[in-house]
């Protein structure tokens, strides 16, 4: 069904600008990567009991996703098809995910030991977070993607991971003194409140045509 | 002495209820939960994140004197994804209606969290067999919990399973249409979760009185 609202989009955009414009708030809203593919859960349930730390491994998802979105779409491009090996492109995914991780880690480490500090313990935790994955192997299926609009896609996504997670945060503090029954703590009241936003962006659905 | 007292015997019961990593913490629920709208496809990913679980975890417990401790997760991440590698191939060759609906999701058994945990957790400490035995049951007791969020999934949703019109369907059934929209899963997943922890709180209680 989400798909389907997808074919529009494919064709509509005369404009570059209005085309990226278009794929981003897709990206961000209509199929928000984790209220409608359910990509990122493990670390969105386990770090969304913070304000601070959600905020902290927010960007640095939108961060990862929107350049190895770009590299990979290169990689596949101009190496993987040209030489028939589009089946190693689960490998070849994770390895540049991971690597680039690695480097950016290095990079922000040198630099900016601040910085480092305050989103260094997520960095490694994004390597394994489904999202940055789901968004290289998505922007696969979309049919004419070129460089701009796999940038573009991942840093849609990346946004709409920011922007759930930031809701669930600010949510879950708010409750946090709140009469639960003792079996919907943690994990269940936590889905449940997923499922409303979930619904709520569903109304998105009919904004782009 | 009894099968289920052997080390392997202990790993593969334990994951199916007791340890059961969905129920007890919602671990590795991200790639699967978004087919569950139809068993069909539900059954498909669980068969591949078997076959996936129980063979990582033995090439890893046979490897794991050989794996230098400083690349061990790459290392890990790369046999699986050598695994999903072949599941995907196969699903391809065999289903290519459902790889079509599913294609991405695929892929990113690789990331799910269940397989690396088993793989860290334990067939990087284990003999072959006991670690083989653990991956088919952490992968099993996976599936049973997704399964059954499926049934409920398709039945409400659109009154079917696996495919087949619930028996006098146009006498009561009502297309739920959330349960087919990922809320649906949220919500069922919350249940289970529910459903999990009181089961576990009760027999903690249990303990305690004893």
């Amino acid at each position: 069904m989400i798909l389907a609202m997808m074919e529009p989009v494919a064709h509509a955009g005369p404009g570059f600008w209005t085309r990226l414009l278009i794929i981003f708030l897709t990206a961000a809203f209509t199929e928000n990567i984790l209220l409608t593919r359910f990509l990122g859960m493990c670390s969105f349930l386990a770090i969304s009991r913070q304000m601070k730390t959600s905020v902290g491994l927010g960007f640095a998802v939108v961060f990862v996703t929107t350049f190895t979105a770009a590299i990979n779409w290169l990689l596949h491009t101009y190496v993987m098809v040209p030489l028939h090996i589009e089946f190693l492109e689960f490998i070849v995914f994770i390895v540049v995910i991971a690597a680039f991780v690695q480097l950016v880690e290095m990079i922000i480490e040198r630099y900016s030991p601040a910085l480092y500090f305050s989103l260094g313990i997520f960095l490694p935790l994004i390597t394994v977070n489904c999202a940055i994955l789901g968004v290289s192997l998505f922007m696969l299926n979309k049919e004419g993607f070129g460089f701009w609009e796999s940038l573009m896609f991942g840093f849609g996504s990346g946004v709409g991971w920011l922007i759930a997670i930031l809701l669930m945060a600010g949510i879950r503090e708010s409750i946090k003194e709140d009469k639960i029954p003792p079996g919907l703590r943690g994990s269940g009241i936590t889905l449940i409140i997923t499922g409303i936003i979930s619904l709520a962006f569903i109304a998105f659905s009919g904004m782009i045509k | 002495m009894a099968f289920k007292d052997t080390p392997g015997g202990r790993a593969l019961i334990g994951n199916l209820w007791r340890d059961n990593p969905v129920f007890r913490q919602v671990l590795g629920i991200c790639s699967t939960l978004a087919v569950t709208n139809l068993l069909k496809n539900t059954l498909l990913m669980c068969g591949g994140l078997i076959f996936a679980t129980a063979l990582s975890n033995l090439t890893i417990s046979l490897l794991r004197k050989y794996i230098p401790k400083q690349v061990r997760m790459m290392v890990q991440v790369l046999i699986i994804a050598a695994y999903v590698i072949i599941v995907d191939i196969a699903i391809r060759a065999y289903f290519p209606e459902i790889h079509k609906a599913i294609g991405p999701y695929i892929g990113l058994i690789i990331t799910n969290c269940i397989i690396m945990g088993r793989a860290e957790a334990f067939a990087s400490k284990n003999p072959a067999w006991p670690s083989l035995l653990d991956g088919i049951g952490a992968g099993i007791g996976y599936s049973i919990i997704l399964i059954a969020i499926a049934v409920v999934r398709e039945a409400l949703g659109f009154g079917t399973i696996l495919g087949f019109a619930l028996p006098m369907r146009d006498l009561w059934w009502y297309q739920w249409t959330i349960m087919v929209m990922p809320p649906g899963a949220f919500f069922m997943l919350a249940l289970m979760a529910w459903f999990g922890n009181s089961y576990v709180l009760k027999s903690e209680n249990k303990g305690v009185a004893k």
